[in-house]
């Protein structure tokens, strides 16, 4: 009853174009925002904010950033850790060889420099498609860890290759405590997503996902193929970047180059295969469920019901639930959690009436 | 009916509550351990942690605890990935009475990822033969104890074994030695060392790269065959070191020159290569077997009870198994250690353990009295040095077990020394550290 728009009228163009059309929405939306800028940083613990929360914001960008490019322009990626690792290693370089460098401004240029490696690597786009095009990325997944490896410039000649994130200090304030991480990452991953999301309802989403549905036919209205799968790379590579670097800046301290590995490719993608293709809000679900479900079941195989089993059983079972999860999940709903939320949305308006 | 289940409920709720809150008063040490049991790494885990759980069992049931403080632990599932070991390091921080008392990760990445937290946090960081070679200085590193030995101490102490094989460091000069190493940052950690000591002694080093995983390397034997070096030092984890045994015994490279780092020498690096492994030498800080009285003990009181934690009870006494024991006798004695200066029988603060990792000293003597004389080498730890030891101890598998074939072999001390003061330096450097004055410490 109480998600009900019926007497909302909207009288100005402005009004039928916001993101939030009904106003329940706007009003849960900025009770959401509230909550998570002023409740949590006040009522959640050290671990919450740096093991819970930090991980699933920043795995939420990444998986925004792969959404963009595989959900709305269609262009199969498996090289989104690599595009982190861009972003990672560019971000600490910046810092480390320009004085006074500000870290909003490294943060934005690591994003660039994921930029411009996902363009390069979006080149082989243009001929091929579907499978094809993710082996091509992975290609990025392979040569881009390889090269951090292999060059120690990049990782300023430390002896294993790990890189140590310095400081975070924007305007004389340093970032330490998990709080302050936490506020960070949150402003940094809010302003992005907001971005994302006016993004794709506008000109370039519908361009994008135009290419995504039917490229031929895109081309024939005159939309310059060439540009926008190079557009979506970039633009995905950049939020992959500034992800791989709030990774290493406000979630582990250091990284090595082998934590952008492959593995952690494929999470991005079951991140928006399971939160759903093409939504914003599911790469926030997906980021969540993939991330919390498996410290989820580890605490409840390692407490009292792990005492039972024998070691090492608890551990594997972990895995055997996660996967059994995912596979009953995907057959239930094939698109994923933003589309539940959907349903249920739907449900909702219409209910006690049901037509 | 409904009554008293709730009855009873609550009184199980009060019980359980008074039980837990009891525990805490009875004294007990906790122990947070991030181990892996699944994944690629889970051979290595599941043996580790399996020791060192089995140990401190054993302090348990047989001693009943260290001064009458018994040690409890907790598992946390890390799959040898960094977030989830982090995510394991904040969940285990704040467990027990007083706090987790010591971190051991198991990985280079995760002990990177928490390095910084150690010192924020007072927890010990023990990174017993792997993590970062330059924390061995504790000056600019408090918190953190690569103990016994670091790969660069290792390094030199392949290159000294094999100095006396050869019969002295001069008969190296114009020798080729081949580094056939996992190109990873694990595997090139083990670089910068060889060089300075092939410019030592006048050796030449051919580094050959085997890319992840390392089931495939024809290309590179095919190098080695080529090359001919006199020795080649097997750098490598996992499923690339059987391949390198069998490849070698195709390519009839002879298996007693080639010498396995640490994470190249156990049972199941060789047992899967089947005869090709015989006669192939590895470093290691602990031996095999279960000939030494700790083991015994260990059967007796921990599996004799039904107590044990190895699901496959014939690993007992295996590389890994050994020295998840090592893991267990260096924690416990610890403790034991910080005990004799912050109070006997009380559970200690990680603060406290870390003063117990510094002045931890386990000599020969000490060693005998825990039945595990031999088994691991002697350690003395400082201020200055978290190392403690540097010494590592060679065994040949025979195609069935492994057998020591030399004495404890330092490694080049001085050089290696200085190496790591110059690391930590710049690190210090990097990071703002002042480094600590030991000699202030008392």
């Amino acid at each position: 009853m109480l998600y009900r728009e019926a007497g909302q009228f909207k009288t100005t163009y402005q009004e039928d174009a916001q993101i939030f059309p009904i106003r329940q929405d706007r009003i849960g939306f900025f009770a959401l925002l509230a909550f998570f800028f002023l409740v949590v940083p006040v009522v959640a613990d050290q671990y919450w904010l740096q093991a819970i929360l930090i991980p699933t914001l920043i795995f939420s960008l990444a998986a925004l950033g792969l959404n963009i490019l595989t959900g709305y322009a269609g262009q199969l990626s498996l090289g989104s850790a690599a595009f982190m690792a861009v972003g990672a290693f560019a971000t600490y370089n910046f810092m480390l060889r320009i004085d006074g460098m500000p870290f909003l401004l490294a943060v934005v240029l690591g994003g660039l420099c994921a930029a411009a490696v996902g363009i390069l690597f979006g080149l082989p786009s243009l001929r091929i498609k579907g499978f094809y095009l993710a082996v091509a990325t992975l290609a990025a997944q392979f040569f881009i860890v390889w090269a951090l490896v292999k060059f120690p410039w990049f990782s300023n000649y430390s002896s294993s290759g790990v890189i140590t994130a310095q400081e975070v200090n924007i305007l004389g304030y340093a970032f330490t405590t998990p709080e302050s991480k936490y506020l960070l990452t949150l402003a940094i991953v809010t302003v992005l997503a907001l971005a994302a999301k006016n993004m794709v309802r506008s000109t370039t989403g519908r361009k994008w996902m135009a290419v995504r549905d039917m490229d031929v036919a895109a081309e024939v209205i005159g939309i310059r193929l060439m540009r926008t799968k190079l557009q979506a790379f970039a633009v995905s590579s950049f939020y992959c970047g500034v992800a791989g670097a709030l990774y290493a800046y406000t979630y582990l301290g250091t990284v090595e180059p082998e934590g952008f590995n492959l593995d952690l490719s494929f999470k991005i993608l079951f991140m928006i295969i399971i939160g759903g293709v093409g939504s914003i809000l599911g790469s926030f679900l997906g980021a969540a469920f993939i991330v919390l479900l498996p410290i989820f079941l580890n605490v409840i195989l390692h407490s009292a019901v792990g005492e039972a089993l024998p070691p090492g059983f608890g551990s594997s079972l972990e895995l055997m639930i996660f996967g059994a999860l995912i596979i009953f999940f995907l057959i239930v709903e094939p698109h994923g959690m933003a589309r539940l939320w959907q349903i249920a949305k739907e449900k909702l308006r219409l209910w006690p009436f049901p037509h | 009916m409904k009554f008293s289940f709730r009855k009873t409920l609550v009184a199980g709720a009060v019980a359980a509550g008074l039980l837990t809150t009891g525990y805490a008063a009875a004294q007990e040490q906790f122990i947070g351990l991030p181990s892996y049991r699944v994944g690629p790494y889970a051979a290595g885990g599941s043996g580790i942690y399996g020791g060192w759980i089995d140990y401190m069992q054993l302090i348990n049931q047989r001693d009943g605890g260290i001064n009458g403080v018994k040690l409890t632990w907790e598992e946390c599932e890390t799959e040898y990935n960094n977030a989830r070991g982090v995510e394991c390091y904040e969940r285990l921080k704040n467990k027990g009475a007083t706090g987790n008392s010591v971190f051991q990760p198991l990985s280079t990445g995760i002990t990177y990822s928490v390095l910084e937290k150690v010192a924020e946090d007072k927890i010990p960081l023990v990174t017993m033969g792997y993590g970062r070679t330059d924390a061995a200085d504790g000056r600019v590193f408090p918190w953190v104890f690569p103990l016994i030995t670091t790969y660069w101490s290792q390094a030199s102490a392949i290159v000294n074994y094999i100095a006396s094989k050869e019969g002295g460091a001069d008969k190296l000069k114009g020798k080729k030695i081949g580094l056939l190493y996992h190109d990873s940052a694990y595997g090139k950690e083990s670089h910068a060392i060889m060089d300075k000591l092939a410019a030592k002694h006048g050796f030449t080093v051919e580094k050959i790269a085997v890319a992840h995983p390392g089931n495939e390397q024809q290309s590179q034997w095919l190098q080695i065959r080529q090359s001919r070096p006199d020795y080649v030092v097997l750098w490598g984890w996992g499923v690339m070191n059987p391949t390198a045994l069998r490849t070698a015994a195709r390519t009839g490279f002879p298996r007693e020159k080639m010498i396995g780092v640490w994470w190249s020498g156990a049972e199941e690096d060789t047992v899967p290569a089947g005869d090709a492994a015989k006669g192939f030498t590895a470093a290691g800080f602990n031996v095999a077997g279960t000939n030494y009285p700790v083991i015994k003990d260990i059967q007796q009181h921990v599996y004799g009870k039904n107590l044990g934690n190895m699901q496959d009870k014939s690993r007992v006494g295996s590389v890994y198994y050994n020295r998840g024991v090592v893991h267990g006798i260096i924690t416990v004695e610890a403790i034991r250690t910080a005990q004799e200066k912050f109070g006997k029988g009380k559970p200690l603060t990680g603060e406290q353990v870390r003063w117990g990792f510094e002045n931890l000293k386990i000599d020969n003597a000490r060693l005998k009295a825990l039945g595990a004389e031999g088994f691991m080498p002697e350690l003395k730890v400082s201020c200055e040095d978290h190392e403690g030891a540097g010494v590592v101890k060679f065994q040949q598998w025979d195609g069935a077990k492994w057998n020591v074939v030399s004495d404890w072999v330092a490694g080049d001390r001085e050089l290696v020394r200085s190496m790591i003061e110059e690391s930590a330096a710049a690190y210090a450097k990097e990071k703002g550290i002042t480094p600590r004055d030991c000699s202030k410490e008392s």
